[in-house]
């Protein structure tokens, strides 16, 4: 059956069709998808975990106990679960196990470019990248034979442009197709329990494995050539492949499908036949080294940036640098004038509104970590100044304070979202408690994990496939774990936001939790009843309500006395959520039915 | 067909992203190798949008080429003036008149451009230019939601395919409860 996949819904695919009995994941672009398609299928126990690492355990437990497994997460989750990849690595695996690890070149909903195949070559796992999405579907079958056959979890890298792509698959339909039966587990600590005596005894076996399957790879079909030209020879993978077979057209390729280790054979049989050897790889010269180190001379990066994802311009450009003749980049005609920029912004409606607008009047410092919540970083608001990694802000607030910087007159506050509070948050906020730090933590509880796409998480107490779960309650862990000065405030109440946050920052000898519960605008369960609406005699003006930072609020006729512009709602974007209204001094906005 | 290079591009939650997947599956539908590409994300957030779809005997790329777009479908009207330039010279423009401000415009850091200086943006690449009413139409028909559908029958008009073969594709992707409106506002967009 032929039809059009994304490489996220391809893998999914391929994952149910190589009998994958249980995959794990936390949601993060450009993976996402991964999950929730594998969902859709019969028999395939799939689950949302808190993070990365506890998906790695899970999906190690499984493969353990002889299931098919699946972890899948973005770039920057590897990071989290690489302690779970390591003794991966050396305990290896009973039933396969996959790792998809789906980088984002362009850092288009990240927080840096990493290139993930170095995690193969680190952890000593092989690695294999599809092309697109029809490879995405069979590569998984090779990747779950590589991992029996050898013993090894096997890392799958995407990248965004082959999650997000769609392009023609033809495979049978997923569903229809039992998981493999479990092979059971078979008691054995000098495999499965990594002591040091153990480990010691494994690390050889994982030195031997990784010279095996390199040796396989010189005869695997997901590595091939493709003869044409042989004055250039291309060594390329996943969707640099793709630009380089349009830009190179003619000349010889050794297509790789597997980055880690390399076909050495393969290569120098290829290197050999042509007269330049140049690498055409996305990020960084991952290939160019492996294979100078072989002693191969190769050009690549003088040649092709290092930096940001490639395109064909990109290709292009580093192709006529080797003289290779290429269509002249077509002018940008003159006369084009550039409209403003378009940033993201908080929607219409959304929950973390009042809490940003409050930290912005409040004239705090903010440690801030990864979700919509991001936002705040930019205008109007300007209400966050450190973004890291997930879970970030908890610590980052600690260490400010424990130098003694979070000061009456310039007080910091962490802020974090449910999802990731659940995530990596809450051992910042145990480290918090327990070194008798004096932070305020905003814990913003929309109720979902919504940069993602609006994904359930343990707040939610609902499951990847929308059944009841077990919901566990915030306010009860952040009691339970400690902290005596905890407000629940309603997030959609601008005057109780702000009286709540400046009460809990007037507690200075311990810390505070505050908890701004409002959902997503996104959910069902959004409390949609009216539209706000400008009464045009009473606005002047004045401005505040432009900085609420609502996409459904703009500028309208300038105000005759002021000679400001007064504000006009656009009802087809309000969703009545009131946070305007209520900071509308002269009590000119109000509700219209909806 | 030849190879023919599509870009959609707009706000997030105008449905740029299922009007660019049927744009593709239509390339399927004509025996064609067909890929579609674009960044989810950030972008939902009222930010651009921009999906990339190719057709071709064979589609290595997943992103067309700037200069070298052989339809441009904007989904809002200043959004046109951002994407022109990806437009090969004569290539042809269909235009939304939706506007939609960026926040920038909202809190007063820019101004949105005026219907003149779009145009004249529009014209520096080509002069076939289609102006389309989307959200009106969809409005008309009594689904501001329709807005999409209607840009794709506009699309439809500049194409030599058969409607039909549109319809099909649609049908397939939308659920029965739409089906009807649906199928009106594409037929609307054509301008039958």
């Amino acid at each position: 059956m032929k039809q059009l996949l994304s490489g996220n819904e391809a893998i999914a695919l391929g994952a149910q069709l190589a009998g994958v009995r249980y995959a794990s994941a936390y949601p993060g672009t450009p993976s996402t998808e991964i999950l929730e398609n594998l969902a859709k299928y019969e028999g395939v126990r799939a689950e949302w975990a808190p993070n990365e690492k506890v998906a790695l355990d899970a999906a190690a437990g499984a493969c353990y106990a002889g299931a098919r497994a699946l972890a899948s997460m973005k770039h920057v989750g590897l990071n989290v679960a690489s302690e779970a990849l390591f003794y991966l690595a050396y305990t290896g695996v009973n039933g396969g196990l996959v790792i998809v690890s789906a980088d984002d070149p362009g850092a288009w909903s990240s927080q840096n470019e990493q290139d993930n195949r170095h995690y193969a070559r680190f952890a000593k796992v092989p690695c294999i990248e599809p092309a697109d999405s029809q490879e995405c579907v069979d590569f998984m079958a090779t990747a779950y034979d590589v991992s029996e056959q050898f013993d090894t979890p096997v890392i799958v890298r995407t990248t965004t442009r082959i999650s997000h792509s769609k392009s023609v698959v033809n495979a049978p339909e997923g569903n229809g197709h039992a998981p493999r039966p479990l092979k059971g587990f078979t008691p054995d600590p000098t495999k499965y329990a990594m002591i040091p005596a153990h480990s010691r005894r494994r690390h050889p076996q994982v030195e031997a494995r990784t010279q095996k399957i390199a040796e396989w790879a010189n005869t695997a079909s997901i590595n091939r050539i493709e003869w044409g030209d042989k004055k250039l020879g291309i060594i390329a993978s996943s969707v640099a492949y793709q630009y380089a077979r349009e830009v190179f057209e003619g000349y010889s390729f050794l297509k790789l499908g597997m980055s880690y280790p390399l076909p050495e054979k393969l290569i120098r049989e290829f290197a050999s036949q042509v007269e330049q050897l140049v690498i055409v790889e996305e990020l960084d010269p991952f290939y160019e080294h492996e294979i100078k180190a072989l002693g191969i001379s190769c050009v690549g990066k003088e040649y092709f940036p290092m930096t940001n994802e490639f395109s064909l311009a990109v290709v292009r450009d580093g192709a006529r640098k080797l003289g290779v003749p290429q269509p002249e980049p077509v002018a940008t005609p003159a006369g084009i004038v550039a409209p403003p920029a378009r940033p993201p912004a908080l929607c219409p409606g959304c929950p973390h509104r009042s809490t940003f607008y409050v930290l912005r009047k409040l004239k705090v410092r903010v440690a801030g970590d990864i979700g919509c919540y991001s936002i705040g970083v930019l205008p109007p608001f300007s209400a966050m100044d450190t973004i890291g990694c997930m879970g970030a802000s908890l610590g980052v607030a600690q260490g400010v304070d424990a130098v003694g910087a979070n000061t009456d007159k310039q007080p910091w506050v962490a802020v974090i979202g449910d999802s990731t509070f659940f995530h990596a948050g809450m051992p910042g906020l145990a480290n918090i408690i327990y070194n008798r730090g004096a932070s305020t933590v905003l814990i913003l509880d929309n109720d979902i994990t919504a940069m993602t796409g609006q994904q359930q998480n343990p707040g939610t107490g609902v499951t990847l496939q929308g059944a009841p779960g077990q919901k566990i309650d915030i306010e009860a862990v952040v009691r339970g774990m400690g902290v005596r000065d905890v407000f629940v405030m309603n997030a959609f109440e601008e005057p109780e936001v702000e009286a709540t946050i400046k009460k809990a920052l007037a507690i200075k000898d311990r810390p505070s939790v505050v908890i701004a519960k409002g959902p997503c605008v996104f959910l069902p369960d959004y409390p949609e009843k009216f539209i706000d609406e400008v009464d045009e005699a009473k606005c002047n003006g004045c401005s505040l309500c432009f900085r609420v930072g609502c996409p459904a609020i703009f500028k309208g006729a300038l105000d005759a006395k002021t000679q400001k512009p007064k504000a006009v709602i656009d009802s087809l974007l309000c969703v009545g959520c009131d946070v305007c209204l209520q900071v509308c001094p002269r009590d000119a906005i109000f509700r219209v039915g909806n | 067909m030849n190879k023919t290079d599509f870009l959609l591009a707009g706000v997030g939650g105008q449905g740029v992203l299922t009007a660019s997947d049927i744009v593709a599956e239509v390339g399927m539908a004509l025996g064609l190798d067909a890929k579609k590409s674009e960044v989810h994300g950030f972008s939902q957030r009222g930010g651009v949008v921009e999906s990339h779809v190719r057709w071709g005997p064979r589609v290595g790329a997943p992103l067309g080429e700037k200069g070298r777009i052989d339809y441009l479908l904007a989904f809002e009207l200043m959004e046109s003036t951002r994407w022109v330039e990806y437009l090969k010279p004569g290539g042809t423009l269909i235009v939304n008149r939706q506007r939609i401000l960026p926040m920038s415009a909202t809190i007063g850091d820019a101004v949105y451009p005026s219907d003149e200086t779009i145009e004249k943006s529009l014209r520096a690449v080509t002069d076939k230019i289609v102006y389309a009413d989307g959200l009106e139409i969809a409005k008309g028909l009594g689904n501001k939601n329709l807005a999409n559908t209607v840009l794709l029958g506009a699309l439809a008009h500049e194409l030599d395919v058969d409607p039909e073969i549109w319809l099909d594709v649609i049908v397939k992707r939308v659920p029965r409860k739409y089906l009807e409106e649906n199928k009106r506002a594409f037929w609307k967009g054509l301008g039958k």
